[in-house]
């Protein structure tokens, strides 16, 4: 869709030309930093330490494209997310919406833009409140952008669940009396009441039966190319993300480690970390399962109050050497690479590489760091 | 209901997708949900208070309860009717035979169904009038109690951080007060009168409501579908009465019914001590008090309106039990087994 | 330990200064003419002016607000505008009352209805479990002067009319003067007062073991070997009070209520007594004493019942 990712953003705190707005890119996220301070204390609370959620996280989301970002739990990707959104404020960096700088806007400013982007959550029970009708949940947005009198919203909202499945006539009923897929089908007629250009989905399917799972996924693909959305994908399994996606990042404690289109990613997995991961992820032929060799991370995702010096993948990298200590390698185009493949390590695995026999040249006691 | 039943499964959005119009989507599979129902009827779902309502209604002792509290809110209503139909006002003293020749008052008879008080003046109209206070004084004081608690409980879950720290301690500080000691303090500056009572009472009531809403408050501000909420743009006031609110009527609905009695009965200490509603306007309370000295040789005096009171915040107690047992059934019961 | 003592003193302190100020500006605050009720109807202008310079009426608000804490700090109630007895004179005269009601009764709830509770437990849906539910529903449902007429009624006047006086009509009589009839004349305001509040603790009670009795650690002990006896009251007892000691916290401040009522039933001279007789005298330096020292009271109280918890329950952090 998009051809350039790093011309497109307007100025910050102009307003967008008409051009730009058009074609630059959807979302520009630009040295995001996101900490949460942990706070101790009675009376006066100090701040006894924080949670390096996000760190330094730069990103662009095109036009109609379905952005990937995996991770483990905990790495980071559903805080971003969350940034994107602006459900949380940024620590630090730059948030761009269809050119506009929207780091800083307070609540009420934020709310126009929050017609054109929508978030999808991962959990169907919990993301639809119990007390409340199906036809007035999918019905919140129209009441709270004030469009529409009260009784023009129920075609409306009528038209949106026959549009994602669901049987108009449950109207009256409430979430208890939905399976869980269709109340994530709730979620998405949700998200999409106010035609939104942007949607973020929030590890959408992780809660659903696996069987269930494509059917959403199929749901989401086609009213993707129905409106023209721009999904960011959020999910823990590369299995999905690769189904959906066009682009991959993979994010590892706060920080992007790889970038690049799906089928590149796969079939080119330059950072060992996306090595692993692949190597991990489930493969339905069993003879390649079989014939695959298994990468096994040694050791626990370090904690991200104090995450790791240099490249934070360090203390588990079977590859790592002093320099990985020391510095983080940036997130570029290696040697060999197309242009649109990132990847942020010293070291990035080679092509057809055996990372089972490798093993990493840092002393013991700086990986227990 | 305007959709007609989608027959064959398969959505078919054409004819009803203006604004967001499109080919038919080709879905892979027709979800569950789309199934065409025969008993079109039924698609309204039954709402949590329905079926609260429906298991609240197979409770025998609390459909009793709520029997007798409609049955005595209704003689209430119609006591001066009633009392007109008796015969006695309130504050009538039958001067002929409303006491014995020694001046005591006179037992159950046909002139006076329940007898007489110290004063020759008709038990039962007297009761009946006492049961208008102390409905009145239990509702009234409890629904302020209520609502002021839910605000209260409501800001400061919601808000959380300073706002949730003072918030609380205030509630900490009402709970802490010595209250039937500050509510004869503040009877004896303001002077005692219906008014007065219904105050005090909802004053040293709200704050436990608000401690039960604002623990309430912060589990459910954890919630995903309030951060959906937060997402789609709406503002903290439509979160917190759209979202959350509703959320909380359960719990505020059962502590609700479990605090009327307690007013109930509050209000009937104030008056017995004497600083309720002023006489001669009867009330349970001040009536006990007055039989204090005649309970020996009049049984009905005491009997009667002691009797009242404790039937109806024993009902108060049943229903509130059976309201708590239907909106979550995970509580114990106070009362059954 | 410590720590937590000290902020639990600390914030037991803010409290009471809440309720001076409080109890301050409701009765100096509001209008309501002193000198004048004091000196009578057939008083001069003049005297009265004398009498409000005397009380220090006409100074600021704030420093009347400083003298009286600055009087109370040092233990200094002030004089009934009643009697002109000093207020410390007439509270000493009817704390002993109160103290000997409360205490006796808050003993008798705590063993009774504890007590009750257990063997309910440990017997489950017996005759006497059940007697206990319906116990505790009308506890729940009664007010305490309604109870306090029916034992009027039947131990005192049934009996004594039957010619068994077992039970003495009212009056106080001093625990140092014969503790014999100190106890005999307040067994009725004991059991009034605590009749009611003992059927919360027996559901309490029950409930509790009977959720501990079901644990595992319970069983493990019960299958080990220890006897039933001493697995009821050893560790089951133990964990069970813990809710026990909360409630009673919570009942304390219910107490002062409770007792101020007993007193008018029984005829007991005692605190309550004092302040519903001084309110409508609005006699208020007795008023706000009686306030204060029960809030005082309460106070105290549950910091004592917060310890009390840290003590029978080790998962307690006085954090």
């Amino acid at each position: 869709m998009s051809t350039d990712s790093t011309s497109g953003g307007a100025e910050v705190g102009q307003p967008p030309t008409a051009e730009s707005a058009a074609t630059g890119p959807l979302v520009e996220v630009r040295e995001a930093v996101k900490y949460f301070p942990i706070r101790q204390g009675i009376v006066f609370k100090r701040e006894a330490g924080r949670v390096h959620a996000v760190e330094g996280v730069s990103l662009t989301v095109r036009r109609g494209e379905t952005l990937g970002l995996v991770g483990e739990t905990g790495c980071g990707k559903s805080t971003l997310a969350r940034c994107i959104t602006k459900l949380h404020p940024l620590t630090s960096g730059t948030l761009l919406f269809e050119g506009q700088d929207i780091t800083g806007l307070s609540r009420s400013q934020v709310r126009p833009f929050r017609r054109r982007m929508q978030m999808i959550f991962q959990d169907p029970y919990g993301s639809l409140n119990p007390r409340r009708r199906v036809g007035s949940i999918i019905g919140d947005p129209f009441a709270i952008h004030g469009e529409g009198a009260r009784d023009e919203r129920k075609p409306k909202v009528q038209e949106l669940m026959e549009l994602v499945g669901l049987n108009p006539e449950h109207y009256n009923r409430f979430p208890a009396e939905f399976s869980g897929g269709q109340r994530q089908r709730i979620g998405v007629a949700r998200a999409l009441a106010l035609k939104p250009s942007l949607i973020v989905a929030d590890e959408p399917v992780s809660a659903l039966d696996v069987s269930i799972q494509a059917q959403i996924l199929n749901l989401l693909e086609d009213l993707q190319r129905e409106f023209g959305l721009t999904y960011v994908f959020i999910s823990h399994d590369l299995s999905v993300v690769r189904h959906v996606s066009d682009r991959i990042a993979v994010m590892y404690l706060g920080q992007v480690v790889e970038l690049a289109g799906s089928e590149e990613l796969h079939g080119r997995p330059r950072h060992p970390y996306t090595n692993a991961l692949l190597s991990a992820a489930s493969v339905a032929d069993p003879d390649q399962a079989a014939a695959r060799q298994r990468i096994v991370l040694t050791g626990d995702v370090p904690s991200p109050i104090a995450p790791p010096t240099g490249c934070r993948f360090h203390p588990r990298c079977p590859k790592a050497q002093e320099i990985c200590v020391e510095q983080t390698p940036p997130l570029v185009a290696r040697a060999g690479d197309p242009d649109s493949h990132l990847t942020a390590c010293h070291f990035p695995v080679a092509p057809g590489e055996d990372l089972t026999r490798v093993t990493a040249t840092i002393p013991e006691e700086e990986r227990a760091e | 209901m305007s959709a007609d039943p989608t027959p064959g499964g398969a959505p078919e959005p054409a004819d009803r997708t203006p604004a967001l119009d499109g080919a038919g989507l080709a879905l892979a599979e027709p979800p569950a949900a789309a199934a065409p129902r025969p008993g079109a009827a039924d698609i309204e779902g039954r709402s949590p208070w329905q079926l609260a309502w429906i298991h609240v209604r197979r409770d025998r002792a609390a459909m009793i309860s709520l029997a007798f509290i409609l049955l005595l809110a209704l003689l209430s209503v119609s006591a001066p009717l009633l009392a007109h139909w008796i015969g006695w006002s309130p504050t009538d003293q039958d001067r002929t035979q409303g006491l014995t020749v020694d001046g005591l008052p006179v037992g159950p008879s046909g002139r006076h169904l329940l007898g007489t008080d110290n004063l020759g003046r008709d038990i039962l109209v007297r009761v009946l009038y006492g049961s208008q206070v102390s409905l009145l004084v239990g509702v009234v004081s409890t629904l302020l109690a209520v609502a002021m608690g839910v605000l209260v409980g409501l800001v400061a879950g919601y808000f959380g951080s300073a706002v949730d720290t003072v918030l609380s301690r205030v509630m900490d500080l009402v709970l802490s007060f010595p209250f039937l000691l500050f509510a004869i303090a503040l009877v004896s500056i303001f002077g005692s009168s219906l008014a007065i009572s219904v105050f005090v009472i909802a004053f040293f009531s709200w704050a436990a409501v608000g401690r039960i809403v604002r623990g309430q408050t912060l589990s459910i501000r954890e919630k995903e579908y309030i951060e959906a909420a937060r997402s789609l743009g709406a503002n903290d006031l439509r979160i917190m009465f759209v979202d959350v609110l509703p959320n909380l009527l359960a719990p505020v609905i059962v502590y609700t019914t479990l605090l009327i009695p307690i007013a109930i009965v509050f209000e009937a200490t104030l008056s017995f001590l004497g600083l309720g509603v002023v006489p001669p306007s009867p009330t349970w309370g001040n009536m006990l008090s007055d039989s204090l000295d005649f309970y020996q040789v009049a049984w009905w005096f005491p009997l009667f309106p002691g009797l009242a009171l404790l039937l109806t915040t024993l009902a108060f107690n049943l229903l509130g039990d059976g309201v708590r047992d239907a909106l979550d059934p995970r509580a114990e019961r106070l009362f059954q087994d | 330990m410590l720590r937590f003592l000290v902020r639990r003193v600390l914030s037991g302190v803010l409290v009471l200064w809440l309720i001076s100020l409080f109890t301050f500006g409701l009765f100096y605050v509001a209008p309501s003419n002193v000198p004048r009720m004091i000196c009578g109807r057939l008083c001069t202008q003049s005297q009265v002016e004398l009498i409000t310079k005397q009380l220090g009426l006409n100074q600021p608000l704030p420093v009347q607000y400083w003298h009286f804490l600055d009087r109370l700090l040092h233990g200094d109630l002030g004089y009934s505008y009643y009697n002109s007895q000093p207020v410390s004179t007439l509270i000493g005269n009817a704390l002993p009352i109160t103290a000997s009601l409360a205490i006796g009764a808050a003993v008798l709830w705590l063993v009774g209805g504890v007590a009750i509770g257990v063997v309910s437990a440990v017997r489950p849906r017996s005759l006497l479990d059940r007697a206990g539910t319906i116990f505790a529903l009308i506890g729940l449902s009664m007010p305490s002067f309604l109870i306090g007429i029916l034992l009027l009624y039947f131990l005192f006047f049934k009996l004594t009319t039957a010619g068994l006086a077992w039970f003495p009509p009212s009056g106080y009589v001093g625990i140092t003067s014969d503790p014999l009839e100190w106890a005999h004349h307040l067994l009725l305001p004991w059991f009034a007062l605590a009749f009611i509040t003992a059927a919360t603790y027996v559901r309490l009670t029950r409930n509790q073991m009977l959720e501990v009795l079901g644990e595992d650690y319970i069983r493990t002990a019960r299958s080990k070997g220890v006897a039933r006896s001493r697995v009821t009251i050893r560790h089951a007892l133990r964990a069970a009070l813990t809710p026990v000691v909360t409630q009673f916290g919570i009942d304390l401040a219910g107490l002062l209520g409770g007792a101020i009522v007993t007193e008018r039933l029984f005829g007991l001279p005692g605190l309550g007594e004092l302040a519903v007789s001084s309110v409508t005298r609005q006699d208020q330096p007795v008023v706000i004493a009686t306030v204060l020292l029960a809030a005082v009271f309460i106070v105290v109280a549950n910091i004592v019942v917060d310890l009390l918890y840290a003590v029978l329950d080790p998962r307690v952090r006085l954090g």
